[in-house]
């Protein structure tokens, strides 16, 4: 029953902003069994005291229900979007990506930066942190070519995403 | 209007038409109670451990209709509930536990009877909430009741700490708060529901298979589906927490499906072609191997909860909605569209379903000597048959399926078992709350002499309130269901599951105040039964019952619904590994 293909969605959860709502969502997913690659959350709406939550997972389409069912039970969640089924959507994501190196790799991580449009926010002789926005999979193809010309460190806030159109969700 | 902490929080509970509260005093509850002291509208039950309130509670939900109420200390007060709590969230039965947490200043410092209740409950509740501000208070308890009463039912959890019940703030009534957001759709999409109809107008082997939701959408929409079901003329079979949804006696109710349900009423779900869900979850217990579960059948499935549609098996048309309404309309739809089912079909399939029934499912081997289980159910049955004053509850375990078997429930709210959590020591405090909901009627405890022992310390609750419950302890010294499975999928290595060092039954009746019967000849079971409910106070029935006997009929887990077994002479096929796993 639950065999299939297994996909990556992203869901946007529009919730109460009230103590505890982080924790009943990420529990929902461990108390059941779901993955959670990645997780935003921020208030969207202060004066309706609102948050956004971005979830990305993966799962068969019959799991994906379920977990849209199952948040949407949850008392304080007011709204689930499944951005991957709705149609077209932006995701983005941001990263500071931190790389140590001298000469020739130092030269080379900063044209690569270039390349991608990151850009430099800290500097020191022997290092930089670039700032990038993009999708995750530009992210990843970033960081993969910064690890032999020195990357130590790397910080990611997962993705956030909106539909595409005149539309809110 | 302004008031304190703690007598909002009566004030609140007497504005929702709450008259009884289970629940045991502690420091960061007093308060509560000693605002309950200063008054006399509200009734508070003493239990004797927490966990016994919320399951008394259950109790009284489940007779009365209404929502439950709790009120226990912080730490392990709280912790004691979650038990209870979590079978109330499994079984949707609707709860309102109030619990002490240290003051607001304290939280988070380790203090005494500190416990993370909020944190600990979150995932066996339905919702709840810590109220760190007391003019939050009257709102946080009027919403409480509302979530835990409306859409699928469950237990609410309020949090309150110490220095909020002795704040002053302001009060508002129930008529003043609105929940912000949470509205469960209740009215079901009539152009599915028409799809529905049309579904059923062409079927050949129709199975209703009503479960727990139709009792909860309340007496009205039971009613309706009485009617729905005789107007179709479709077989109805219902699970363990659907009992009493559709009358027993009535030539169309199948009786109990799942694991250890009718022969008639598993076959009939595996031959099905239009099955009609409502109110019922695809529990492991019903669906048996899922690949194997009702294979030719078009699936319809009606719930109030979105989450259950497609959740264990996928069906061809879910709807969301009150059970009621639901019904109504599906009746509605099918009057005005004179709808005439396809009546040859349909005698074929009735035919088909006389030819299971012939084989009598629950058979079984009478004997002079000793008393069989079903033999002194089946005389319980006897001796209650007409009344409409009997409720009955049940501990967990191989009595809990006699009892399921041989007890007839004709209508709804009469039947307390812990269907979805499983929980032992059950059946004893719901008694103790479903007699506080209805005094005078006979309120019996199905129960198994290991479980009976779980929550033994209730015995005195009864006798405090001169509850007259009686506990009818099928007695046969062993974890009776463990041993079976033990017996089935264990090559009958009985770890620990014989009971050695049992009590004396009667004596510790007696040492409570209540009237103690053993009970061990089959010549006697009549007698001991009418002596049982002629007596005017509580009563314990030691049965001395067969201690081999195992119960049948029964689907071994990881078995399709046509692989029953219907008695011992049936020896299992080796169950499969995948079956071995399963619970």
């Amino acid at each position: 029953m639950k065999s299939g293909a297994v996909k990556r969605h992203t869901i946007a959860i529009m919730v109460d902003n009230e103590p505890g709502i982080l924790a009943r969502v990420v529990g929902l997913f461990s108390g059941r069994g779901y993955n959670i690659e990645s997780l935003t959350v921020a208030e969207v709406d202060s004066r309706e005291r609102v948050s956004r939550i971005t979830v990305v997972t993966v799962g068969t389409a019959m799991i994906i229900e379920q977990i849209k069912a199952q948040l949407s039970r949850l008392v304080p969640v007011r709204r689930v979007s499944d951005l991957t089924e709705e149609g077209p959507h932006l995701e983005r994501e941001l990263a500071l990506i931190k790389v140590a190196g001298k000469g020739e790799k130092r030269v080379e991580s900063l044209r690569i930066a270039d390349i991608f449009r990151a850009r430099v926010v800290d500097s020191t002789i022997g290092s930089f942190v670039f700032e990038m926005t993009g999708s995750t999979e530009k992210l990843e193809a970033f960081i993969r070519l910064m690890e032999p010309l020195g990357l130590v460190d790397v910080a990611r806030t997962g993705a956030v995403a909106i539909s595409r159109g005149p539309k809110a969700i | 209007m302004r008031m304190t902490g703690a007598e909002m929080v009566i004030r609140a509970l007497l504005d929702q038409g709450v008259d009884t509260v289970f629940g045991y005093p502690g420091g960061a509850v007093l308060p509560i109670y000693d605002a309950l002291f200063k008054q006399n509208a509200l009734r508070h039950v003493l239990v004797r451990q927490e966990g016994g309130a919320v399951h008394a509670a259950e109790g009284y939900a489940r007779a009365s209709g209404k929502v439950g109420t709790v009120l226990v200390t912080s730490g392990p007060g709280a912790t004691n509930a979650v038990t209870g709590l979590t079978d109330a969230l499994m079984d949707s039965i609707p709860i309102v536990c109030l619990t002490g947490q240290v003051p607001t200043h304290l939280i988070g410092n380790d203090a005494f009877q500190e416990a993370d209740t909020t944190g600990i409950t979150r995932p066996c509740t339905k919702h709840n909430y810590l109220v760190k501000d007391v003019n939050d208070l009257a709102r946080v308890m009027h919403e409480a009741f509302y979530v835990a009463r409306s859409g699928r039912p469950g237990p609410v959890v309020v949090d309150l700490p110490k220095d909020i019940q002795f704040q002053e703030g302001e009060y508002v009534g129930p008529e003043h708060v609105l929940h912000k957001t949470y509205r469960p759709q209740t009215q079901p999409d009539k152009a599915l529901v028409a799809k529905a109809v049309e579904l059923m107008a062409g079927a050949k082997r129709p199975l209703f298979y009503v479960g727990g939701g139709v009792i909860n959408a309340g007496p009205k929409a039971v009613a309706q589906l009485t009617k729905l079901v005789r107007m179709t003329g479709f077989p109805c079979t219902q699970t363990l927490m659907g009992l009493g949804a559709f009358p027993a006696s009535d030539p169309l109710s199948l009786g109990m499906l799942g694991m250890h349900g009718m022969y008639e009423a598993n076959l009939a779900m595996n031959q099905c072609d239009v099955m009609i869900a409502i109110g019922s979850r695809f529990d492991d217990r019903v669906t048996g191997r899922l690949d194997a579960f009702a294979p030719n059948s078009k699936k319809i499935h009606i719930d109030i909860d979105p989450s259950s549609l497609n959740k264990n098996v996928a069906v061809d048309l879910g709807i969301i909605g009150d059970a009621g309404l639901a019904v109504e309309e599906m009746s509605r739809q099918w009057r005005a569209g004179k709808i005439a089912p396809n009546a040859r079909a349909l005698k074929a399939w009735w035919s088909q379903i006389a030819t299971w029934r012939a084989r009598q499912c629950l058979r079984y081997r009478q004997s002079d000597t000793v008393i069989k289980p079903q033999f002194a159910l089946e005389r319980l049955q006897a001796a209650i048959k007409g009344r409409d004053d009997v409720y009955i509850t049940t501990e967990v375990g191989q009595h809990q399926m006699w009892a399921a078997q041989f007890l007839k429930f004709e209508r709804p709210n009469r039947w307390m078992t812990s269907g979805g959590l499983g929980t032992m020591g059950y059946g004893l405090p719901a008694a103790i709350g479903v007699q506080m909901a209805f005094p005078d009627a006979l309120v019996i405890d199905v129960a198994g002499e290991a479980s009976i022992l779980m929550n033994i310390q209730e015995m005195s609750t009864a006798a405090q309130y001169r509850l007259p419950v009686k506990v009818f302890i099928m007695n046969n010294q062993w974890m009776g269901m463990v041993r079976q499975w033990q017996e089935l999928l264990h090559g009958g290595r009985y770890a620990e599951s014989y009971t050695a060092a049992l009590p004396d039954f009667v004596a510790l009746a007696e040492a409570f105040g209540w009237k103690g019967m053993r009970l061990e000849a089959p010549g006697d079971v009549d007698r001991v039964i009418a002596e049982m409910i002629d007596h005017k106070g509580p009563v314990m029935v030691d049965v001395a019952v067969d201690p081999k006997e195992n119960c049948f009929p029964m689907i071994p887990s990881g078995a399709a619904h046509c692989d029953m077994l219907l008695g011992p002479e049936d020896k299992a096929e080796v169950v499969s590994e995948d079956g071995m796993v399963l619970v």
